[in-house]
Order: C-alpha cells, then sequence, then structure tokens
C-alpha cells in the first residue's frame, strides 16, 4: 500500500518535463531558482515543501515592498513583526501581546471550521511567545444578509468562532461586523488574540544549539489542511469547493491541554525556543526555527505522530492538522518537558535535531527524503514589485458630487432606517454567542467602542478594538488607510486608555492586477502615515490576498487591531449617558460628507464620491486633549462619530445608557448632513452639570472644536437642527429597530 | 475553612472560582486535580464551569468517571458543602448527586448575558445571606442549560424546597421546566447551577450580587463548626 501511494508521486524528472509544480502555484521563473538552489531537480516532497514556503501566505513576496513602509518600532515596543507576534511593554515588568490574523478562504468554503481554526491558531501565536491569553477578538465582513449564502455563512463562522473560544476559555470580548455585497462570495473572518506575558518570560521560535532535540507536542498529524497556505494564496472559484481538505478541522479541548502545557513548560524555564504549527504545518515551524538561528535542522518522519496510516514525508511535511507545537530543550531537560505532557495527556515526541549545516534534511524509513538550503526556503523567496496602476473608478467617483443628493424629508425615519442597517445594527445576536465573561476581567463588554479588559492584581487594564471602513478605503485607500487607524485610536481614547500600537491585516484583492495592487500601497501609505502621527507602530499582522472570484475583488480592507493601556481603572468611560441632567457636547468639526457613508449605503443603495477627510495633526490633538480629560475624571460618557455620524451616535449613546436625550444643533449645514455626515475627527462627550465648565475651558485651551448640543434626560432622543424639528422618537422604539434587525434577518 | 476547586481537562472557570474565594471570603483554597483521591482536607468542594474533556460527548458524562469523583461523592455524604457551577452542574447531574438533566437550550445557541435570578429558597448553605424572593443579577454562559426533570422529581424538588434559583419570570434564556436555574439535593449540601456567580464578585465586572453566596458558605460552615472556629 505504501508503494502504491509513493508510486503515485511523479518523479522529479516528471515535475520538471509537466510543469507539475505550477499546480501548486510555483512560476517557470521561480523553479529555476529553486532547482539552482539545490543543484539538481526537487523531488515531489521538496518541490512541495518550497510551494509552500514560497506561497504569499509564508513569504509575503507580493506584499514585502508593502510592509516595509510601515513604522514598526517605538519606545514600547519589545518585539516587532516576526515572530509570532509582536510585544509592547506596559510597564512593571508586564507585556501585551497580540496579533491579528486572517482565516478567509477557509470560512468561504467551510464556515465553521474555518471560523474555528482561525481562532485557535491565532491563541497559539500567542501562547507560543509564552503569553497567557486573555482576549479574543474579530473582524467580519460578509455580503448583503438578505442573500440566503450570506446568512448560512454569518451563522457559520459566528458559531465557530463560538465553538473555539468559548470552549478553551479565553474571553471574545470586541469586534466589528459589516455587510456589503462587495463581500459576497468573499467573506471575512479576522481573528485577533490579545495576551500579558511577564518581560522575562518571553519567547522566541528559534532552533538553538547544535545537537538539542526537536519536540513534536500536539494531536496526531492528519491529511487535514494540505496546501492550506497556497489555496489560501490563490483566487476563489468552483473549483475551490474541491478544496474543502485544505480546510482543517479544530479541537479546542485539545489546544486547551496544549496551551496549558505548554505555559508550563515555558514557566520551567528550560525551552530554548518554540514555536507553533500555523500554515504549512511542520513545514514552516522547522524551516523558520532553523533559519532563525541560523542552524540546520533534520527531521525523522517515522517518529511524527500521525492520526492515519501510510502517510508520505509529502503529506506530513504539509498537513495543517492543528494544535501542534515544535520546541527546542537540551537533553538534560527531555524527561521534564516530557513529565509536564504526560500530565496533560498529550502526545511529546522527539522528532528531530539540530545540526550546523544550515540544511532542512528529511528522514523516512531509513533513507534521507529531502534535503534543501533553510536559507532558500525562508529568505531566498523572490519579492516582486508588482505593477500598480491607479483604477479608473477612482478619478470617476472624484466627479460625483455627493452633496447635490435630495435632502432627506423625514429624519427620524431615516435615522430608523440607518440603525435597521445590519452594519450599523446591534451585534448582540453575535456576541451573546460568545462568552465574553469568562476569565473574570471584563470591564467594558462587547458592544462599546472598545472592549476593556483589567489586569490582575494591577490597577491597569487593556483597551481593545477592530477597525476598517472598507468602503472608504475602497473610495480612496490612502484616506481609508488613514481612517482605519485614526478610528481604531478613537474608539481606545473613548475607552479610558492610550493606544499603543496595531496589529494590521491586509485583506485585498489579487495583487498581481495593477489595480488591486495600487489599493494596496495606497492604503499602506495612508496607515503608515496615522501610525507615525498617532505613535501607534505596527508590532505584528498577516496579509491576505487574492479575496477575489468571479465576480471581484472585495473592497480593500486593512483591518486594524489596536491596544491601549488604561493606567488606572478609574479612567474607563463607556459610551452610554449616566444620568439626566448631563450636558451633551459635540467635539470636531461637521461637513458635508456623505462618501461612503452609510446613509448614502442606505438610500443610494452603493458607496460612490470620496470618503470623508482627515487631518492626522487635528486628530491627534483631539485625541490628546479627550484622553487627559478623562484621565482628570471630567468625562461621563464618550462615543466615537462613525458610521450613521451624530445622528447614530446619539442614539447608541441614549440605547446603552437607557435615557433619553433633547438635542439642538446650531449649524450652517443642510439638516441631514449635520446628523448623518460621516465628518471625522470628532467624539459625543456627555459631562456632569458642575463640570461642564471645567471641560469646556479644557477644550477650548487645547483649541479643540466643540458645541454644547443638549442635556441628557427623558425617554425620548429629540434632535432640533437650528430651532427646528429634525428627529424625535422614543429611546426603546429606536432600540428596538436597533437590537431587532439583525435577528429579524436571521429568521 | 478549606475550599477546592476542582479541574478536569478543559474546565474553563477553575482560576474564576480559586479568586472569588480568595475575593470574598479569604479562606484559604487550593486548585485539586481530576486524578485526586482524597479530599478529606476540604470542607467546601467547588466544581467550576467549562468544557470538560471538550464535553464532546453529553456534558459532564465523562468528567463523572474521573476519579476524583468518588471523592466528591463521599464528600456529599458526609454533609461537606459543595457547589457545582454551569459544567459543574451538568457534572453533579451526571454523577447522581443531583436530580435531572440539562439539555441544550431552547434556542440552540450558546448565551452568555446577565440575567435576573430570584432566590427561591435563603435556607441553604449557599444562600443564608439573601433575602426570600431576592432578584439577583447573575451572568450565564452555556449552550446546554435547559433544565429537565420527570413529573415526579419536580413535585419532590418542590416539595423539599430544592429549587434554589428560578429565572424572573419571562426572562428564562434556555427553556428550562419552571424557570428553574439552581437546584440543590435533598440534604441541601450539594448545590448546581448554570448561572455563574464567581462572574459577579465586584461593580467592574457588572455585578456584585454573586458574593454573598460565598459568604453564605463561610457563614454556614461557622455556624456548623461553632463561631469559636477560626478558618
Amino acid at each position: 500500500m505504501a508503494q502504491q501511494l509513493t508510486a503515485k508521486e511523479p518523479t522529479a524528472e516528471q515535475i520538471a518535463d509537466q510543469k507539475i509544480y505550477q499546480q501548486f502555484g510555483v512560476s517557470d521563473y521561480e523553479f529555476e531558482l529553486i532547482c539552482g538552489f539545490l543543484g539538481r531537480l526537487p523531488n515531489y516532497t521538496e518541490i512541495g515543501v518550497f510551494s509552500v514556503m514560497w506561497s504569499e501566505h509564508c513569504s509575503y513576496k507580493n506584499s514585502k515592498p508593502i510592509l516595509k513602509k510601515f513604522p514598526i518600532t517605538g519606545p514600547r515596543v519589545l518585539m516587532g513583526p516576526g515572530e509570532g507576534a509582536g510585544i509592547v511593554d506596559i510597564g512593571d515588568n508586564q507585556a501585551v501581546v497580540f496579533k491579528i490574523e486572517s482565516h478567509n478562504h477557509p470560512s468561504a468554503v467551510e464556515p465553521f471550521q474555518g471560523a474555528a481554526t482561525g481562532v485557535g491558531g491565532i491563541i497559539r501565536d500567542i501562547f507560543s511567545m509564552g503569553a497567557r491569553p486573555v482576549a479574543l477578538l474579530n473582524s467580519l465582513r460578509f455580503g448583503r444578509l438578505e442573500n440566503e449564502r450570506v446568512k448560512y455563512l454569518f451563522e457559520h463562522v459566528v458559531s465557530g468562532i463560538a465553538g473555539y473560544g468559548n470552549c478553551i476559555g479565553i474571553p471574545t470580548v470586541a469586534g466589528e461586523v459589516m455587510f456589503d455585497e462587495s463581500y459576497e462570495g468573499n467573506p471575512l473572518v479576522n481573528a485577533m488574540c490579545v495576551g500579558l506575558i511577564d518581560h522575562d518570560k518571553i519567547q522566541r521560535g528559534v532552533a538553538k544549539g547544535v545537537g538539542n532535540p526537536v519536540f513534536y507536542v500536539g494531536p496526531a498529524t492528519g491529511r487535514d489542511g494540505i496546501h492550506g497556505a497556497t489555496f489560501a494564496s490563490v483566487e476563489l472559484s468552483e473549483e475551490s469547493e474541491e478544496k474543502r481538505t485544505a480546510v482543517q478541522v479544530g479541537d479546542p479541548f485539545m489546544e486547551k491541554l496544549v496551551m496549558e502545557a505548554t505555559l508550563e513548560l515555558i514557566d520551567s524555564g528550560i525551552v530554548l525556543g518554540i514555536q507553533d504549527m500555523g500554515a504549512a504545518g511542520l513545514t514552516c515551524s522547522s524551516a523558520e526555527m532553523a533559519s532563525k538561528a541560523g542552524n540546520g535542522l533534520e527531521l525523522y518522519l517515522d517518529e511524527v505522530p500521525q492520526r492515519e496510516t501510510d502517510m508520505t514525508p509529502y503529506e506530513m511535511m504539509l498537513s495543517e492538522s492543528q494544535e501542534r507545537m515544535l520546541f527546542v530543550v537540551e537533553p538534560q531537560h527531555e524527561a521534564q518537558a516530557k513529565e509536564i505532557f504526560d500530565r496533560w495527556g498529550i502526545i511529546c515526541a522527539k522528532v528531530g535535531k539540530v545540526t550546523d549545516d544550515g540544511r532542512l534534511r528529511l528522514f523516512h524509513k531509513g533513507e534521507q527524503v529531502a534535503d534543501m538550503p533553510v536559507t532558500a526556503l525562508v529568505d531566498e523567496c523572490p519579492v516582486y514589485d508588482k505593477p500598480s496602476k491607479e483604477p479608473a473608478y477612482y478619478a470617476e467617483n472624484g466627479a460625483i458630487d455627493t452633496t447635490a443628493y435630495a435632502e432627506v424629508g423625514d429624519l427620524t425615519d431615516a435615522l430608523k432606517q440607518v440603525l435597521a442597517s445590519p452594519t450599523v445594527a446591534s451585534k448582540e445576536w453575535v456576541y451573546s454567542q460568545y462568552d465574553y465573561m469568562v476569565r473574570t476581567s471584563t470591564a467594558v463588554q462587547p458592544g462599546s467602542d472598545a472592549a476593556v479588559v483589567t489586569i490582575h492584581g494591577t490597577r491597569k487594564a487593556l483597551a481593545m478594538t477592530t477597525d476598517c471602513n472598507g468602503r472608504y478605503v475602497y473610495l480612496d485607500p490612502e484616506v481609508g488607510g488613514r481612517i482605519a487607524v485614526a478610528e481604531a485610536a478613537r474608539n481606545i481614547v473613548c475607552s479610558g486608555a492610550e493606544p499603543l500600537a496595531i496589529t494590521d491585516n491586509l485583506n485585498f484583492g489579487n495583487p498581481e492586477k495593477p489595480e488591486v495592487f495600487w489599493q494596496l500601497e495606497k492604503s499602506a501609505d495612508g496607515m503608515s502615515e496615522a501610525c507615525r502621527v498617532l505613535d501607534t507602530p505596527v508590532i505584528g499582522g498577516n496579509v491576505s490576498l487574492y479575496n477575489e472570484n468571479a465576480k471581484g475583488a472585495i473592497y480593500p480592507t486593512p483591518v486594524i487591531g489596536m491596544v491601549g493601556l488604561v493606567h488606572d481603572v478609574d479612567h474607563i468611560t463607556t459610551q452610554g449617558f449616566k444620568a439626566a441632567g448631563d450636558i451633551i457636547v459635540l467635539l470636531g468639526e461637521t461637513k458635508h460628507e456623505f462618501g461612503g457613508s452609510e446613509l448614502q449605503y442606505v438610500l443610494q443603495g452603493k458607496s460612490e464620491g470620496r470618503p470623508p477627510v482627515i487631518d492626522l495633526a487635528v486628530e491627534k490633538k483631539l485625541l490628546n486633549t479627550v484622553l487627559a480629560a478623562i484621565q482628570q475624571g471630567l468625562v461621563a460618557s464618550a462615543h466615537d462619530l462613525s458610521e450613521g455620524g451624530l445622528a447614530v451616535a446619539l442614539a447608541e449613546s441614549c440605547i446603552s445608557g437607557k435615557l433619553g436625550a433633547e438635542v439642538n444643533v446650531a449649524t450652517s449645514l443642510r439638516a441631514d448632513a449635520a446628523l448623518f455626515s460621516e465628518s471625522q475627527s470628532r467624539i459625543l462627550l456627555s459631562v456632569k452639570p458642575e463640570q461642564a465648565d471645567k471641560l469646556i475651558a479644557h477644550l477650548n485651551e487645547q483649541g479643540v472644536p466643540n458645541a454644547q448640543i443638549g442635556v441628557v434626560g427623558g425617554d425620548g432622543l429629540t434632535i432640533n437642527i437650528n430651532g427646528k424639528p429634525g428627529v424625535s422618537a422614543p429611546v426603546e422604539q429606536l432600540e428596538k429597530v436597533w437590537k431587532d434587525a439583525i435577528p429579524c434577518l436571521m429568521k | 475553612m478549606k475550599f477546592a476547586v476542582i479541574v478536569f481537562p478543559g474546565s474553563n472557570c477553575d482560576i474564576d472560582c480559586y479568586k472569588a474565594v480568595e475575593e470574598t471570603v479569604g479562606q484559604p483554597v487550593d486548585y485539586v486535580w481530576h486524578t485526586a483521591t482524597d479530599l478529606s482536607a476540604y470542607d467546601a468542594i467547588l466544581v467550576p464551569g467549562g468544557f470538560s474533556y471538550g464535553d464532546y460527548l453529553r456534558c459532564g458524562a465523562i468528567a463523572r468517571f474521573a476519579p476524583v469523583m468518588s471523592e466528591v461523592v463521599k464528600a456529599a455524604a458526609q454533609g461537606k458543602y459543595i457547589l457545582g457551577i454551569c459544567n459543574g452542574f451538568q457534572i453533579l447531574t451526571e454523577a447522581g448527586l443531583l436530580p435531572g438533566a440539562l439539555r441544550r437550550n431552547e434556542g440552540l445557541k450558546f448565551r452568555c448575558h446577565s440575567t435576573l435570578l430570584e432566590v427561591v429558597n435563603n435556607g441553604t448553605a449557599f444562600t443564608n445571606q439573601y433575602a426570600p424572593g431576592e432578584i439577583i443579577d447573575i451572568p450565564i454562559a452555556h449552550g446546554e442549560g435547559n433544565y429537565y426533570c420527570d413529573e415526579a422529581t419536580l413535585a419532590e424538588l418542590k416539595a423539599n424546597g430544592q429549587i434554589v434559583f428560578r429565572y424572573k419570570a419571562g426572562a428564562n434564556p434556555n427553556g428550562s421546566i419552571e424557570d428553574i436555574a439552581g437546584i440543590s439535593n435533598k440534604a441541601g449540601n450539594v448545590v448546581g447551577m448554570m448561572p455563574h456567580p464567581e462572574r459577579a464578585i465586584s461593580q467592574i465586572l457588572g455585578s456584585e450580587d454573586g458574593k454573598r453566596m460565598f459568604t453564605s458558605i463561610l457563614n454556614a460552615w461557622r455556624e456548623k463548626n461553632g463561631a469559636a472556629v477560626n478558618g
């Protein structure tokens, strides 16, 4: 049987002559390079290993020139991109570890397992650094929720995330979900994990010390997920259904055990290097660990625990079976390491040895079956500077005047329509399926601007959020990129935290199309600029390209995951109004900006024109001023203005606070623009009447435009514009519209 | 007084229960591994929530066979205080320490949110610090919390005052029979409940109403052992 299976594998000559490598996404040019590095033709196992290591997913060959743009250092950054996750100092010998990662392609074909294993993978990235995972977040995009297939994907992605996070016992505390036909057929599932670590416990994925043993821990390897990384690096097509076998199956219970055992192992202080087996499984973890140490590695594949019979070296190396880790200890610590895993009932097998020859050698059934230079696998994949071209739609949109739309007549009705739009509507249907309270540290639950998780034994807390408005990025990638970072920072500040750093997930279409590459390039420029101005370096992230099918590419969606530090739990601030009589203050300037807005999408059924402008210096001043006000105890509630503008922000503050508000906006704009424009750098505050003067003086001193627009109280939301009636509705009614929208569509 | 928090593979509220004991009553508390065969040192045993053994089979069905469970059964017979929360409740029913069973939520979805409970019996060792009929705010987080028992058992539960907590009328999150959220055994020293009191011990978490469950246990123990006992 074994011979039959092996016999199926083409010979090195067949691979070259029949160009079989092309099926693995390796180009003729790349194949030639590989032959050059080997000094001969690669065999089937070797071409398999090269193809995953040189896939976009592992090599970033198309996105490297883009990633270079990002600022990645800062006084607090302890570890930037390159390891499992980035790390930022938060004082007192503690640090926060976080990263975001996508599982878009798997979720498109098998939403439950695709989403679940996305969560599992990102958790491993965090605990393999030695950190205790304390929170999960996600960022999801789907097509229009009226579509049956979209409902199916939405339902199963959410239960996949819930199934994994709930079982492993890490709270899912925040996220965002947006719906737009651009994502139909190409849902986005980005998962983020945040962990805490003491400085002296930080681990690296290095295969240190020639002669040291290499251990495999976790469940046995099966045939699932073979070529997952390659699958993630091509466009989706009808054949994608057939690639279901490229989607892995998750076991959160197993991961819980592996996590506890791994943290115990790291705590014991004997680990020299550790890395999880994520994309490209054993291949990527072994090659990267050897590369980072400047060493080589031998793997004895007969020792790899196997779930199925007659597995070939090719299958073992490319399997993406979940919940597995690779680590290195000194020989005298072998027994100690094994004992820890035994106690947790986890397989721990010695599968290899660190060598000094810089080669990755694989042995199977007494023979050497592959021999490749580590540097060629990890560092020598060619980097492509793709051609970039401004798409025609960009200039066309510049000519569209979104201020020329007919003025909205019934503003109350418009508000209800926007509140019922699934992108704006309450996501309770989603987050009530997540255990967001386990670990008893969740101080601000899902549904506010950012979640806040307390740090046990200190007065500090972490605020965290994911943000990106893909419509803005589509309409103007550079501006949209700036806004994505700025909005994340605004959410963090509104929660009472100082923004620390970001992780990003670049979700784009096929970069081989110059128009898509242009979007990637421009949005990275915008994000980089915002990160520099707002002092939030990029400490890690993920790139997901080829999010595209026959209908076209998704909106460019560079999701920002940001973490901030609450210096004292007394600073924690939420969006809900707190008490009748509190004064409502609007900060920032409102312009007539409807491009990419939710009102435009709801009323015009499309996104067109230019997105709102943003001045990062203005944003920075606003954020510093608001954070200082919160820290001085001058703010009762704070809410960022985003989708749906002032009207939606007021409604959400009323609903969350279970209080009404009486508002009068003095403006030179049209009433609908005053209420629904999505101008940037605006925040809605409420303040106790006795503190209002002090707050206003602080705002004026800092030069932040502000207007006292109303008072909290009653059980209705009334908004007059220049004294004329605009919106008037009981809060209960608005809440019903907002809360029922998604459950109604999902019935 | 000494508390034990049982740790099964897949328990995930063990740390929360441990912290809750420390923070609410400040009594000594230990994690006790599922393989332990001696619980004689403990006065109260907490069986925490989570997904023991992954809950891939019926919830709690495998955990009941863990070596430590025969010790828990022994401790129950000795009249020690045993509290099963969420998965812990499921395990106690599987182990036969409590009647009935927990089925999938009526809506077939996992649900996590705060719930209002009515303290039906404040005469137990776990509820003596609450007023009868008091409404308290304790969160839930479960997929299989739909308590069920047959008519005869239900009648018995009622006759013996074994219904400890009910969800507030009209706010039953899982379809449990007669809105039952928590029950005790006949002797009253074993209680199982789906809501998580250990998640409601400080204002910053949204509610402090769970605190008094822990102080109740300490209070009951002190009364039983005489006020002179320090611990």
